[in-house]
């Protein structure tokens, strides 16, 4: 968006006394929560040192839906997102408050082992980072950590599925044993998401894994976010409001920190009840 | 006047810096090759001489009453071969007559000549009885004399080799019983008080066992440490306090070490003096600075993407670090090893305080015997008057380097098969 658009946008904001800027207790528009709900999240607050970065955040996700985070830069939809498998843990001065259950399970509770919650949250980053081992190794890798193939056989068949449902098994069958990192930049995420659902995870959290490739690997990658969600809970950051509009059911639109507004993806893009939500899907700031 | 005259007027300025800063390049780097060759050329040309060692043929008759009793073998190494050779050299310069002309003759055999020809002797008791020619090991002074290293010209008295004995070197020379052969000495005896005795032996398994333990010690805890530090430890106060001392014990010179191996290792908990074991953990002491920082400067430089991405497929943060961080910071780990071993390869002052400079003529055959290290060997040659020790510090020189070599090839060689190359 151009600067001029910004500055319109925000004398407006600073006047209007709804503004969720200043407040503190700031309620989200439309249905945080979901009948069948595979994540729940109940007022989530996040710290980096003194500063806080996410403000009183409820969303669930629900079962089989793909649901898309939206919103401006630094708005802490990728901050909430690392919260929902712990992946924030690695950063020392990281601080969360607040509720997060898998299946009813609080996953910031001392009887939470991480690992075991990773392997039921997978998570694909934003920039593609397969291990530097081969295909083949990539996709076993998690699958040995923790101990989920009986033989030699079966790990080849969770491999080979596991690329199949990715969608990469016909690139990259007759190079299993080519190096990871030698692939296309769209055929290394497809890998990495072939390494987090080999595992069989319940909810499978991407951030932003379309922004680095091209128009062509990213119809690939949103075809299998499609094909993967009749498996799995998916999560998905972007900032590409169409990929939102193609590949999700619900969409949560983040702002400075605080979740502005909730709600099917087709209302939200075509009669969005906030303010700052229409301002962004329509492009005048973002 | 336009922009691009501006610019270009500028051009000529910013080509000529260019040109200026290439030419300080090259200057610096053929003035440091220069160094490199004089001293190396400096080095060899001082030191190839010392791998040829002078032996003067003597016919010498062994009587059996030379020793007393049977021919046993027993028997044999009681006699006394200097005594027989003494009396050969006699035979053969039959003009030396005085005490004084006798001594310089004898002088022209090493002291340890005896030995050798006891061992020929034993090994063949068929000399006994007969006149053989025997190839004896010269004295150093002969040596020097045969590699051009005294010049007759010189006034007799500021030489250590006389007129007198000049002459029979030359009358030796012109009969064909005077050769230089290979010096194997030199590689396989340890050190000596007769130059032409003296080997490198010693200090070469004194030095193997000391960076062998320096090595053991430095390498894992080193990289455990660094591992500590940058993965797991929490930034606080006490890790600061930590790592700034860890950057601060990396400048401390090395004879601080030393002094500290003298007080806990050798004086506190009572471990032998001029073991090369204490010499090794007091260079390891010396080098964890080293290998801690590179080795954290290594994990550091690890992208954090591929952190992530093995702690999102579930790996536990030791996995993550075993598996996939320590693999791809295993070549920088290895360099730091190589800077730090290198550093203590060369290390000669703290081994000073622990003993290490004993002369010590036995070899070590473990880390706990005692012995010396070639830094030290040279050190301890190049402060002996003997002209022979001469050659003999630049060979010893030359083996360090070779050694030096061989020691970072070894690590060159694991680095290279940790590198990956995707």
């Amino acid at each position: 968006m151009n600067q001029t658009a910004i500055e319109d946008a925000k004398p407006i904001e600073r006047n209007n006394s709804d503004d969720p800027l200043n407040d503190p207790n700031y309620k989200t528009v439309g249905e945080v929560t979901v009948p069948n709900a595979a994540m729940t999240t109940k007022n989530v607050d996040v710290y980096y040192g003194d500063k806080q970065a996410i403000y009183n955040v409820s969303l669930d996700v629900g079962k089989n839906e793909v649901l898309a985070m939206i919103g401006p830069s630094g708005c802490g939809k990728s901050t909430f997102l690392r919260c929902l498998n712990r992946m924030n843990d690695t950063i020392d001065i990281c601080r969360i408050e607040g509720d997060i259950r898998l299946d009813g399970e609080d996953i910031y509770s001392r009887n939470m082992d991480v690992v075991l919650l990773r392997a039921r949250v997978g998570m694909v980053f934003q920039k593609p980072n397969p291990f530097p081992k081969s295909v083949y190794d990539n996709v076993a890798y998690g699958v040995n950590l923790h101990g989920l193939s009986r033989s030699k056989s079966d790990l080849d068949d969770i491999v080979e599925d596991a690329l199949k449902r990715a969608g990469l098994w016909d690139e990259v069958s007759d190079r299993l044993n080519q190096p990871g990192t030698g692939l296309s930049g769209g055929q290394q995420q497809r890998l990495c998401i072939a390494r987090a659902i080999a595992i069989s995870p319940e909810i499978i959290l991407m951030d932003e894994p379309c922004s680095a490739l091209d128009p062509i690997a990213t119809a690939k990658i949103e075809e299998l976010i499609d094909e993967l969600s009749k498996h799995y809970s998916i999560c998905i950051v972007t900032h590409s409001m169409q990929q939102a509009a193609r590949v999700s059911q619900r969409t949560a639109y983040f702002h400075l920190g605080k979740l502005i507004e909730v709600g099917a993806t087709d209302i939200i893009f075509t009669n969005p009840s906030h303010r700052l939500t229409e301002g962004y899907i329509t492009g005048r700031f973002g | 006047m336009d922009q691009a005259a501006l610019i270009r007027r500028g051009l000529t300025r910013r080509y000529r810096a260019e040109k200026r800063f290439k030419a300080y390049g090259i200057t610096a780097i053929v003035s440091g090759v220069t160094f490199l060759v004089f001293l190396l050329g400096t080095t060899f040309l001082n030191g190839y001489t010392a791998l040829l060692q002078t032996y003067i043929a003597v016919d010498i008759t062994i009587l059996d009453s030379d020793f007393d009793g049977d021919l046993s073998s027993a028997s044999l190494s009681r006699g006394d071969y200097l005594g027989i050779i003494k009396r050969s050299l006699r035979e053969t310069f039959p003009e030396a007559t005085t005490r004084k002309e006798k001594a310089e003759l004898y002088k022209l055999i090493s002291s340890g000549a005896q030995y050798e020809l006891l061992e020929k002797v034993v090994g063949n008791p068929e000399f006994v009885g007969h006149t053989s020619m025997f190839w004896l090991l010269a004295d150093d002074e002969v040596d020097v004399y045969m590699k051009g290293r005294i010049d007759p010209a010189v006034p007799e008295k500021n030489r250590r080799l006389k007129d007198r004995s000049i002459a029979w070197i030359e009358q030796l020379r012109d009969q064909d019983r005077i050769k230089r052969n290979f010096n194997i000495l030199f590689f396989t005896n340890g050190d000596s008080r007769e130059p032409e005795q003296a080997g490198i032996l010693g200090a070469v398994m004194g030095s193997v066992f000391t960076i062998l333990v320096t090595m053991l010690l430095a390498f894992p805890i080193g990289v455990a440490a660094a591992i500590y530090l940058q993965e797991f430890a929490r930034k606080n106060r006490f890790t600061d306090l930590i790592e700034v001392n860890i950057n601060n014990l990396a400048a401390v010179p090395s004879i601080i070490f030393g002094l500290l191996g003298l007080a806990i290792f050798l004086n506190f908990f009572h471990l032998p003096r001029s073991v090369p074991l204490v010499g090794g953990m007091v260079l390891a002491l010396m080098t964890l600075p080293t290998i801690i920082i590179s080795s954290r400067a290594a994990l550091a430089a690890v992208p954090p993407s591929i952190r992530e991405a093995a702690l999102g497929v579930g790996a536990s943060p030791v996995q993550t670090v075993l598996h996939h961080v320590l693999p791809l910071a295993m070549p920088g780990m290895l360099t730091g090893t190589i800077i730090g071993l290198a550093q203590a390869l060369g290390e000669t002052a703290p081994l000073l305080v622990i003993g290490m400079v004993a002369f010590i003529v036995d070899i070590p055959s473990s880390p706990m015997d005692p012995g010396t290290a070639l830094p030290v060997q040279i050190y301890l040659w190049a402060d002996s008057p003997e002209r022979a020790f001469v050659e003999r510090t630049s060979a010893a020189i030359m083996t360090l380097l070779l050694f030096l070599v061989a020691v970072n090839g070894l690590i060159v060689l694991l680095r290279r098969k940790f590198e990956r190359r995707w």
